[in-house]
């Protein structure tokens, strides 16, 4: 397990127990938080956009070109941007935080 | 007294529609109906990772069995619902038992066309839907192993990957004269044969399946009309689906090739909605009606329904989108082509990275991305603007797509 702290959509701010070994998309599904991930976790929809806070974008790992391709045509891209499906939540992540991003 | 929703069909539009009522604060009974043995999921895995063996299959479940305790859920696995009873709101379930519902969503998909061919009782012949067909295609999957593969859509061409990535011979059988014939451009066709026939897969186009041989039980060969015999350890026919929507028509509900629903998930019956690949639906942004078979349909139009179902009116209406995994491809598809569409390249197709987009009088209306996903994301918004593009434009790389 390792915590994770999320703002929703709304602003809203939780902690979750996330689980070790899935995504953080998965975890977010999980916790039926709002965010469609419509493809599950193939790196083909960017519907399950998400930004890492500062701190913990070094150690989130870094995007693919194909990751990176598809945020770039979002229009709420930042520089933390990643998509969730494609991190995978290890023991090393706990306390991670992170902003869910807005529909578009 | 609380009201009971029931969900016939616990798949990926009745899975997300449950999570829609509850997440919407709805407090009532939800009792799921689905006769397969697992929690909702989703199936696009199942000819990609999950055959590939890279998923374990409890990574499909859109939630986990926790979710619908906590939820209060009500999960009946393995019942398959016989019969509606409009006049008074009640199911039939197939272990005899009635069951009452205030409002209903029916989402019970589509089934596999079956091939009613010879010798189609053999052992080793198998179709894609579920998860328990996908595990029994990974069983007969093996190193050298002959996989005849009847239709050449996604499917069938997402399992020929596979199955060539896992050592598989693979031979492809599509009866017209080139695959992914009614969903993608000649060019699209072509390039993708051509990366087949790359990793060792033989594309035979134009042949139809006349039987099947078999031995001791188990089929040998598939035999097309041609006369050729094709040697094989497993058989996976790809060759389309029908809407689950007899239950529905019998139940007096209108139906025309799907259960007929309005923009609201609403059928002719004013306590009973559907959602997903069974439903004929119209589409503002396309003017038309259509019945569709993606994730995106199944839980966009869902989420309508559950709204719809709480009284509260949100017209679905989306850009129809899709995707396909073959090899190291990744395609993406966004709108709806047609055979009559003027075909735009963009990019270069010998970089395995191009674009082909559709017009229909001047009007951009559909796209396929092959490895091009920033194509995908701009002509979502391009297709759903009815954009008029200068063709020479749109072939021109150099300039962005969101530039037009
Ligand atoms: C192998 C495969 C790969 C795919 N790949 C993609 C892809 O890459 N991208 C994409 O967008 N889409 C893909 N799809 C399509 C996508 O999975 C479907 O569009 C989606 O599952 C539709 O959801 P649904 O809820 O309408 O139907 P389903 O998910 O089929 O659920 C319907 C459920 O209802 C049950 N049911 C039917 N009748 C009854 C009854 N009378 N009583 C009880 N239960 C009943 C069925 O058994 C089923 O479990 C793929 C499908 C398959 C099979
Ligand atoms: S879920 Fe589709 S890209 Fe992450």
């Amino acid at each position: 397990m390792a915590k994770m702290n999320i703002t929703n959509r709304d602003g809203e701010q939780s902690q979750i127990d996330a689980e070790v070994g899935i995504s953080v998309m998965e975890n977010l599904r999980e916790n039926d938080y709002e965010m469609e991930a419509i493809c599950g976790g193939q790196c083909s929809c960017a519907t399950c956009h998400i930004y890492i806070d500062d701190d913990w974008v070094a150690r989130t790992g870094t995007r693919s070109d194909e990751e990176t391709e598809l945020l770039e045509e979002l229009e709420c891209m930042q520089a933390s941007s990643r998509l969730s499906c494609q991190i995978t939540v290890t023991d090393e992540m706990d306390g991670l935080t992170l902003v869910i991003a807005p529909d578009e | 007294m609380d009201q009971t929703f029931v969900i016939i069909g616990a798949g990926h539009a009745g899975g997300q529609a449950a999570a829609t009522l509850r997440t919407k604060g709805f407090e009532g009974r939800i009792v799921i109906v689905g006769d397969e043995e697992y929690l909702p999921y989703e199936r696009p895995p199942l000819s990609k990772a999950v055959l590939s063996g890279d998923l374990e299959v409890m990574r499909t479940f859109l939630k986990r069995e926790t979710w619908y305790d906590d939820k209060n859920v009500e999960l009946r696995l393995q019942t398959l619902v016989t019969k509606i009873d409009t006049a008074n709101k009640s199911l039939t379930l197939s272990d005899g038992e009635t069951l009452a519902y205030d409002k209903l969503l029916i989402a019970t998909g589509t089934r596999v066309r079956k091939l009613d061919l010879p010798g189609a009782e053999l052992d080793n012949i198998f179709y894609l839907r579920a998860i328990s067909d996908t595990l029994a295609i990974r069983e007969q999957v093996r190193d050298g192993a002959k996989m005849v593969i009847v239709g050449g859509g996604y499917i069938g061409l997402e399992v020929a990957a596979v199955g060539a990535k896992l050592g598989c011979e693979v031979t492809v059988l599509e009866g017209l004269d080139r695959v992914m014939n009614r969903v993608v451009s000649p060019e699209v066709s072509e390039f993708y044969t051509e990366e087949h026939e790359k990793a060792g897969v033989k594309i035979l186009t134009g042949v139809g399946v006349t039987d099947y041989e078999g031995a001791n039980g188990k089929v040998t060969h598939v035999v097309t009309a041609d006369g050729a015999k094709h040697e094989a350890d497993l058989v996976v026919v790809g060759v389309g689906v029908i809407p689950n929507f007899e239950l529905a028509e019998e139940a007096g509900i209108a139906c025309d090739n799907g259960i007929v629903v309005d923009e609201f998930a609403r059928t002719s019956d004013s306590d009973i909605f559907a959602a997903g690949d069974v439903t004929n639906h119209p589409n503002s942004l396309l003017d038309r009606r259509l019945r569709l078979e993606s994730v995106q349909n199944a839980v966009d139009q869902a989420k309508t329904a559950a709204n719809s179902m709480l009284g509260e009116l949100k017209e679905y209406a989306e850009i129809p989108w899709f995707w396909s995994d073959q090899y190291d491809l990744k395609m993406q598809i966004v709108g709806l082509s047609e055979p009559d569409d003027d075909v735009v390249v963009r990019g270069n197709i010998a970089d395995r990275k191009f674009s082909i987009c559709y017009l229909r009088d001047g009007v951009f209306v559909a796209l396929n991305a092959i490895n091009a996903p920033k194509d995908f994301m701009v002509a979502k918004k391009l297709v759903a603007a009815k954009k008029r593009i200068d063709p020479a434009l749109l072939a021109d790389v150099d300039t962005p797509l969101k530039e037009m």
